[in-house]
């Protein structure tokens, strides 16, 4: 990796003609946090490596077209050359060559900057220090607004987003229908929100300021109005926006939350100064209306090898997405389920025992970490990039 | 458990219901009556010059594969029309919903016609194209009569086009999916999107996916087993070998999407949970199953226009092609590779760093053959004589603006790279970068080189380069504002937009799509011009660019038989090697040619699925079912049908290569004097 400050130049060297255009903010490349920062010297980096070949095709391509047209009788005509084994090696070589070096960066850069990575500094020479804890930010995909939950001061905030600058954030990101991506360029890259399951994005960042934050992946007819501002704040700033958010009361608990996910298009900021205790959690495992049983409960029932016949009466309790209660409109009615059968008395055959504790580990999932507390143990942090 | 109000199933019309029709749309109504008209006029058309009998004796129920090769050709043509239009219309809301205004189409609207515009451009228009383009030129370049199932040939075409016209139908029948073109659940799911839209979706791509893969297996099979005598695989033109490859890929992904889209049928008509947020059903896998066929499609698309580029340079640069063999085995390198990217289009999902790389970095690998194709191409010019003809300028466009594409793609699969710029507009432009500047360009090149094979006279110079420079410069002006918004973190899909400094790009981008639009009227008015002029740019050689394959080596258009004789092949560029060899064209000795007797069993069957797929959409079990069992039994009784073939007789071979051999001398006086 070349020293930042060294890609940035050349970076901006080659986007010259595009810098000059009026009114063109391009905050991929100039970012205001460190993860997006890197991932933009990235985009330059490669985009130089590449220009090695690029360039000499483009130039080539007029030349020989030029060169060899047909009016032009000195030019050397040969009509049945049609191999040169070094040529060939060359040609193949060249472009192996590159990508053999834009391999490695590609190596080296995902897993530095992998969003589930713990980060290891806040800005170029600033590392972590080992007793810092990251601002944890819980965040809902709703149709269509972001819900933001900060567990660490109990309160809740829709599509509005602050954090203190050079604190490490730490996003737990899920869905309440349907997937959307989770995006604040001038932070860090996307990582899709889908429901029932967790993503993680570490970040951070460095300046002071108001940015955008928006979904990045369609969502049905809301989605051009799911925008928040994401704003980076000063430790004061961050305490006096706390203090605020707390004294303009308004409590969001699973009623509430429940009222609040209908679909509503361009809402606008709404804060909460005291969340239901683990709510998100509810949210992640399908299971905030009352009565409904969580995943994570039937999942670790199904691995104690199911309840048989009994679990029939399951399926009921687990229904998620629904026509009505979700605002869709029409469709077919709701689906007979065994629950019409299920009397009041508790699924308790005398052949299982319910699982106590209950394990709180979030749903499993391809390319998703098993379990919050499977995730810390598992990672090492990785010692400070020098 | 709160349920919906359930809706009513008619028992004779489903779902269907005078509710469907968008009255309440403007923009729909007009069309639909500008489409009534249309209509009308051209079956009154039809009926007065009475043409039904040919267009049905002639073309409908043809199996000949240049006769399906046109329609191909003409099915992607106008649904390049209806994919355009979507496309002008999502560039003029873009370019107007600022600074507070909604645009002019609502929600509803704007997110079927984005989802119509990939939808029917990728399916019905990239697909007819290259389809169309294979059917006509592959059996004339090597030597053989047709394709090896023609009757099959005839009904991939048909199920195609019925997928094209159920497509066509949602426009004013009920509603187009407001998924995305590829239809992601849960969004796609019958939870979130109870209407017809999503199952218009679902049905019309895989009627149209059964033609696919069955043309797919038929070309194949012709590459495989109807090559002339002596052309070994490496003698093969490159683009037979590269058609060869697209169609392995087609049958090896498209039951794919064909399995997908049934579990998806499935979720949404009988409860199953794959892809659902409910009961352990996982939309990641769909995510997975699409890409897994979508990556491979892309090179679908790509490379039969390789092999376009490859011919056209050249016989252009009049010269052999630099490096065939390793332009063969860059093209199977491509076609292996693949299928082992296609995670590389939602790294953003969540997989962990080490998965991330390893389908970036695969994914760079493929530049490497792509790259060595772009040299081969550019050292086949080297030291030749090269003429600016319409093909040639578009091959020279193509390689100016695919390496921009390439490069941009290459960024792409840079994984942290695409987290800032996956789903963006960077990512718009760079596939139209690819899908314009490759497929289109080369499709383009295809058709003003082979145009004058497929009618006997060549196309209009003028107007071919009014369209192509509207072309070039209205794609550069479309697109790279869009590149540039993409660096300023600008999103796909949206409808509205709260930040005024970006409105100013948009409005580049929508004036570049009216240059295209100029470019694609200019092209239309090249065929008119070119039809109404035909005499005076008529060739009798059927031989009009010195071509070194042997589609030339025949008269323009070809008869019916393609070639009096099967020609023996000695080596790669085998037109060529006969003319410098001096063969003589065989002149008597004629026999009988066995061929394939045209039948409307693939209309018919075609018009079945329409009706069947239109059952499905709206509920109409009986309907459905009659389809179905409506499907069968015609099928079961084309195989009783056997008037298959028939004889054309030596007389009439003798009498149409006499009249050949008289046209190839007056053209050869005419050029002597």
């Amino acid at each position: 990796m070349p020293h930042p400050r060294h890609g940035r130049l050349f970076g901006i060297l080659s986007l010259a003609p595009l810098a000059l255009l009026p009114g063109c903010d391009m905050v991929v490349l100039d970012a205001a946090g460190d993860i997006a920062r890197q991932q933009g010297n990235l985009v330059i980096l490669s985009t130089l490596l590449m220009l090695i070949v690029i360039v000499p095709v483009m130039a080539m391509t007029i030349f020989f077209a030029w060169t060899y047209r047909a009016a032009n009788r000195e030019a050397r005509y040969d009509p049945e050359w049609n191999h040169s084994t070094h040529l060939e090696l060359a040609i193949w070589g060249a472009p192996l060559l590159i990508i053999i070096c834009l391999g490695a960066v590609t190596w080296v850069g995902t897993h530095l900057l992998d969003p589930y990575r713990p980060l290891a500094r806040v800005s170029p020479g600033q590392p972590v220090l080992p007793d810092t804890r990251p601002l944890e930010v819980q965040v809902v995909a709703l149709d269509w607004k972001w819900l933001f939950i900060y567990p660490e001061y109990g309160i809740a905030t829709v599509n509005e987003l602050a954090a203190p600058i050079d604190r490490p954030i730490r996003f737990r990101i899920s869905s309440s229908s349907v997937m959307n991506s989770f995006y604040v360029p001038a932070l860090a890259g996307q990582i899709y929100a889908m429901p029932g399951m967790e993503t993680k994005l570490h970040a951070v960042f460095n300046r002071p300021g108001s940015y955008r934050g928006f979904s990045a992946n369609y969502s049905g007819a809301g989605f051009s109005g799911m925008r928040f501002h994401a704003h980076g704040l000063s430790q004061a700033d961050f305490d006096r926006w706390i203090s605020d958010v707390r004294a303009g009361g308004g409590r969001l608990d699973r009623m509430a939350y429940l009222e609040l996910e209908r679909p509503s298009e361009n809402v606008p900021v709404i804060r909460f100064a005291q969340v239901e205790r683990d709510l998100f959690h509810a949210v992640l495992n399908l299971c905030v209306e009352p009565g409904k049983m969580c995943m994570h409960d039937m999942m670790s029932i199904d691995a104690r090898g199911g309840l048989g016949l009994a679990g029939a009466y399951n399926v009921g309790q687990l229904s998620y997405d629904k026509f009505a209660g979700r605002g869709s409109e029409g469709g077919r009615p709701a689906r007979m389920m065994v629950a019409a059968t299920c009397d009041t008395r508790p699924v308790a055959a005398d052949n299982f025992e319910l699982p106590t504790p209950v394990v709180l580990a979030p749903l499993l999932g391809a390319g998703l970490v098993n379990g919050s507390q499977t995730l810390l143990s598992r990672i090492t942090p990785l010692p400070a990039a020098r | 458990m709160s349920a919906a109000a359930p809706v009513a199933i008619h028992p004779v019309f489903g779902r269907l219901s005078l509710d469907a029709l968008p009255l309440h749309e403007p923009i729909v109504v007009a069309t639909f009556v500008a489409v009534v008209i249309g209509g009308l006029t051209t079956l009154a058309l039809l009926t007065r010059y009475r043409l039904w009998g040919m267009l049905w004796n002639d073309w409908f129920t043809s199996v000949d594969h240049k006769k399906i090769g046109i329609m191909y050709m003409v099915l992607g043509l106008v649904m390049f029309l209806r994919g355009f239009a979507d496309a002008i219309m999502m560039r003029l809301q873009q370019a107007m919903a600022f600074n507070g205004s909604e645009g002019y189409l609502n929600a509803h609207h704007y997110d079927q016609i984005f989802t119509a515009h990939g939808v029917i451009m990728i399916f019905f228009v990239a697909m007819p194209f290259v389809t169309g383009l294979m059917n006509y030129i592959v059996p004339l370049q090597i030597g053989a009569r047709d394709v090896s199932f023609p009757f099959l040939n005839n009904f991939s075409f048909w199920m195609t086009t019925a997928g094209a016209v159920l497509v066509m139908a949602s426009l004013f029948v009920g509603e187009f999916a407001q998924t995305g073109w590829l239809a992601y659940p849960p969004l796609s799911g019958i939870a979130y999107s109870p209407a017809s839209g999503v199952d218009y979706y679902i049905w019309s791509l895989q009627i149209a996916g059964v033609g696919t893969t069955l043309s797919g297996i038929n070309l194949i099979v012709t590459i495989l087993k109807l090559r002339a005598p002596g052309m070994t695989l490496m003698k093969m033109p490159v683009f037979t070998w590269t058609s060869l490859c697209t169609n392995v890929l087609i049958v090896a992904s498209f039951p794919v999407l064909t399995a997908v889209l049934t579990l998806l049928t499935l979720d949404r008509y009988v409860g199953t949970n794959f892809f659902t947020n409910d009961f352990g059903g996982s939309p990641m896998m769909y995510v997975n199953l699409i890409w897994i066929w979508g990556h491979p499609e892309v090179y679908i698309l790509i490379l039969p226009l390789f092999g376009v580029f490859s011919e056209v340079t050249s016989t252009f640069s009049g010269k052999r092609l630099f490096g065939y063999t390793s332009m063969v085995y860059a093209t199977i390198v491509i076609t292996i590779l693949s299928y082992v990217v296609w995670l590389h289009h939602f790294f953003t999902m969540g997989s962990g760093a080490s998965v991330n790389s390893f389908f970036g970095i695969t994914t760079m690998v493929i530049s490497i053959p792509t790259g060595a194709k772009l040299f081969n191409w550019l050292f086949t010019m080297y030291r030749g004589r090269i003429r600016f003809e319409l093909p040639m300028m578009w091959t020279i466009a193509f390689m100016l603006t695919f390496v921009i594409g390439g490069m941009t793609g290459v960024l792409l699969a840079v994984p942290p790279a695409d987290f800032v710029l996956h789903n963006s507009l960077f990512l718009i432009a760079h596939f139209h970068n690819v899908i314009i500047g490759g497929v289109l360009f080369g499709l383009f090149a295809a058709i003003n080189f082979w145009w004058p094979k497929a009618f006997g006279f060549k196309l209009d110079v003028f107007w071919g380069k009014i369209s192509f420079w509207c072309w070039v410069v209205g794609f550069w002006l479309a697109f790279m504002p869009l590149y540039i918004l993409g660096l300023m973190g600008v999103t796909r899909r949206m409808r509205v937009f709260d930040d005024p400094s970006l409105q100013i790009w948009f409005v580049i981008a929508g004036i570049g799509a009216v240059v295209i639009a100029a470019g694609i009227g200019a092209m239309l008015v090249q065929f008119a011009v070119s039809i109404w002029r035909r005499d005076s740019l008529r060739d009798s050689s059927g031989d009009p660019w010195n071509g070194r394959t042997l589609e030339w080596a025949t008269s323009s258009p070809p008869p019916d038989y393609n070639f009096a004789f099967t020609p023996v092949v000695h080596s790669l560029d085998a037109w060529h090697e006969m003319k410098q060899a001096g063969v003589k064209r065989p002149e008597s000795g004629f026999r009988a040619i066995h061929m394939p007797r045209n039948t409307g069993t693939g209309v018919i069957l075609s018009a079945i699925c329409i009706v069947g797929g239109f059952a499905m959409i709206w509920y109409m079990w009986w309907l459905a079912a009659l389809s179905l069992l409506a499907v069968i039994a015609v099928s079961i009784a084309h195989t009783f049908n056997y008037h298959r073939d028939f004889h054309i007789a030596a007389d009439t071979v003798s009498e149409t290569e006499a009249a050949r051999t008289r046209q190839l001398a007056g053209a050869q006086a005419a050029g002597g004097a």
